[in-house]
């Protein structure tokens, strides 16, 4: 764990809400899963949440997501409403993609977050399009790409490191490294387990980092942001982290042991940041009591909001398969549509 | 002016990319090689390396990455040396550019042309030789073309280059050198809009692509037997020109459908289904369809021959539909 005391106590307790807000948010998940709310595939982020925290405090507004089926978290930190996406969790219409993505597929257009994208690996190239376009426009803007370490044995993880560096695109290939691809341990996929390792094939500089420490997230991911907005080219960063509940929401959890996950919740991300900040006496019970009655209070909202949300009408099962005219934007929309978005974005 | 079929893709995406500055090419020797085909030739003289993008063999990756460039609000061409290599790019394809737009409930478009050169050219064996439009026009959220006139593959491209959608644009290997009228200066045709080739009244004939030319070879034979054929080139394969076809049908009362692609699943099925289903009533008998043996291309040239509809199996089609001679070589059955 860093040790740096010299951490503004505002920023340490926002690193602390955030990671919290992906916590409690999805913790409520999976009770609406049981009760038939939330269906389908629901995978959480538990455990992981230090890493989409820390990574995207380097990020300003400008830049751009693109994040995998494991990306509550992401968004939630973005900025997308709880709200909207808690619609989008229940299917509704004010959901961040109208109910049409869910879990997996979650879009914000506005916020530069690229989904949401399920197919492990296939949302590499699509980053690394948005960094070339970026490029090619002289924005200096990052793309920042979230993957599993599932996602290093395809070859659109190689194609897309080759041309990024090949390129010198603005992409920062963020491996959340979490020992498993959904049941197959690193070792039984990886001949090279040392992911950032595999960097140097393509030369671009490769760092592992503690993806259980918050604070060491945000630096290592501060350090290589600034080098890739300098126009230093891409480059990966392996967060060491872990997954303490089950690959999706049914998973008997045979391909590892009660004792290795119980050992990992030891470094539980929250606990022990939320330890070093009692201890750097930037936390009282108070503060924290605080904080989590208004996460409570946010979910309980975001909750309501999508209980309160309209069902897509079903004749609508065709619109946006294509889009429509190159200037079918808002002012084409119907004004049960313009209030639909304004919910979302509200949410 | 009469122009070849590669030229008039030259002149498309050049025009566009005068055009507007968001369009750029993107592929395997699409700059300095000047395209595998030339269809590129002289781009990266006109408009640089930074619009004309030689890539690395990675289908994939650029296809992917030209999927993440459209989504950011560029009009990325990619160029696939042929589509059998873009069957490595399915993923991208299929699960991302054909999906976003309905994914992120109406937030992003995908503006992207995937064009190159597809079905068999002269003995290029059995991973070289495939037309796999079908397979793409199954796809909801994809529209695919297959102009088989220079003409039409200007007019096509740069509506497709326009268009806010991920577009198929399949270029048949065996057009490139074919040569046709192209008007001068700015047009567009619309997509999803047949063409009426050839006027008749005792058969209709639905050809697109290279077929196109071997039905209209046919047909002139068979005018000499005294049989008039109607020719409709959908031009769009999807959205398809049901109407079109479906007013042919209601003049001649007869069908033959002809692709290269394989039979089982191919375009023609589902042409032969959205006819009867509108048509059936003006139909004077089934619908025949003449296509591509099921079989992977073989190499040697009397083989090969015999896996690709041509105009003696063309014309014994229209013989039999019209009771008039034996049924076709039925070794695609």
């Amino acid at each position: 764990m860093s040790t740096d005391k010299t951490i503004d106590r505002q920023k340490a307790l926002e690193l602390l809400r955030q990671m919290l807000r992906i916590r409690r948010f999805e913790e409520k998940t999976v009770e609406l899963y049981s009760l038939g709310k939330i269906r389908g595939f629901l995978h959480l982020y538990i455990g992981e949440e230090a890493v989409a925290v820390g990574a995207l405090q380097a990020l300003t507004p400008e830049d751009a997501i693109v994040a995998t089926y494991r990306e509550h978290g992401h968004a939630l930190v973005r900025g997308t409403p709880a709200g909207s996406l808690m619609a989008e969790l229940y299917g509704k219409a004010n959901g961040c993609a109208r109910g049409r993505g869910g879990s997996m597929h979650f879009f914000d257009a506005a916020r530069r977050f690229y989904g949401g994208l399920a197919i492990v690996g296939g949302g590499l190239p699509i980053a690394v399009g948005l960094a070339l376009a970026d490029k090619l426009q002289d924005k200096a803007r990052v793309t920042a790409c979230f993957f599993g370490d599932g996602a290093v044995a395809e070859g659109e993880f190689h194609e897309s490191l080759n041309l990024a560096a090949l390129w010198k695109l603005p992409v920062l290939f963020l491996c959340e490294n979490n020992l498993y691809a959904m049941g197959t341990a690193l070792a039984r996929h990886q001949s090279q387990t040392d992911i950032a390792r595999k960097a140097q094939a393509y030369d671009l500089p490769g760092e592992a980092v503690d993806g259980m420490d918050v604070l060491a997230v945000e630096a290592a991911t501060k350090r290589a942001t600034e080098v890739v907005r300098g126009g230093g080219g891409p480059y990966l960063l392996e967060y060491r982290t872990y997954r303490f509940r089950a690959h999706s929401m049914y998973d008997a959890e045979r391909y590892r042991t009660k004792e290795e996950v119980e050992q990992w919740k030891q470094r539980d991300p929250i606990v022990i940041f939320e330890g070093l900040l009692r201890e750097w006496k930037c936390l009282t019970s108070d503060d924290l009591a605080r904080m989590e009655a208004a996460i409570a209070a946010e979910i309980a909202d975001a909750i309501a909001f999508a209980e309160a949300g309209p069902w897509e009408p079903v004749e609508d099962l065709t619109k946006d398969v294509y889009t429509e005219a190159i200037n079918d934007q808002l002012s084409a929309l119907s004004l049960s549509e313009q209030k639909i978005r304004k919910l979302r974005d509200e949410g | 002016m009469m122009i070849s079929y590669r030229d008039a893709l030259n002149q498309a995406m050049r025009e566009e990319m005068r055009r507007d500055d968001r369009v750029f090419l993107i592929g395997e020797e699409v700059g300095h090689y000047q395209g595998a085909f030339k269809v590129s030739k002289g781009f990266v003289e006109e408009f640089g390396p930074q619009r004309v993008l030689d890539t690395p063999i990675t289908e994939a990756g650029f296809t992917g990455l030209a999927i993440g460039a459209a989504m950011a609000g560029l009009h990325p061409i990619v160029e696939l040396m042929t589509f059998n290599f873009g069957i490595l790019a399915l993923d991208q394809i299929v699960n991302n550019a054909a999906k976003i737009r309905y994914m992120s409930g109406g937030q992003l478009s995908v503006p992207i042309v995937i064009r190159g050169p597809g079905s068999a050219a002269h003995q290029l064996g059995a991973q070289h030789s495939q037309s796999l439009e079908a397979w793409f026009c199954h796809v909801p959220g994809l529209k695919v073309m297959a102009p088989a006139t220079p003409y039409d593959a200007k007019g096509l491209l740069k509506s497709a280059i326009r268009d806010p959608n991920p577009i198929i644009f399949i270029e048949a290997q065996l057009l490139y050198g074919t040569k046709g009228e192209v008007g001068e200066g700015d047009y567009t045709i619309p997509i999803g809009k047949a063409e009426v080739k050839r006027q008749g009244q005792d058969v209709t004939i639905v050809a697109y692509s290279k077929m196109l030319l071997v039905a209209l070879e046919a047909a002139e034979d068979l005018a000499r037997e005294g049989i008039d054929v109607e020719i409709v080139d959908p031009r769009t394969l999807k959205p398809l020109d049901v109407e079109a076809v479906v007013a042919s049908v209601k003049k001649t009362g007869r069908l033959v459908i002809v692709e290269e692609g394989w039979r089982f699943a191919g375009l023609g099925a589902q042409i032969a289904d959205s006819v009867y289903e509108r048509a059936f009533d003006y139909l004077d008998g089934p619908i025949v369809r003449v296509t591509g043996a099921d079989v992977p291309m073989p190499y040697t040239r009397s083989l090969e021959d015999a896996a690709i509809p041509d105009r003696v199996r063309v014309m014994a089609a229209v013989r039999q539909i019209l009771g008039k001679g034996q049924r076709p070589i039925p070794h695609h059955k």
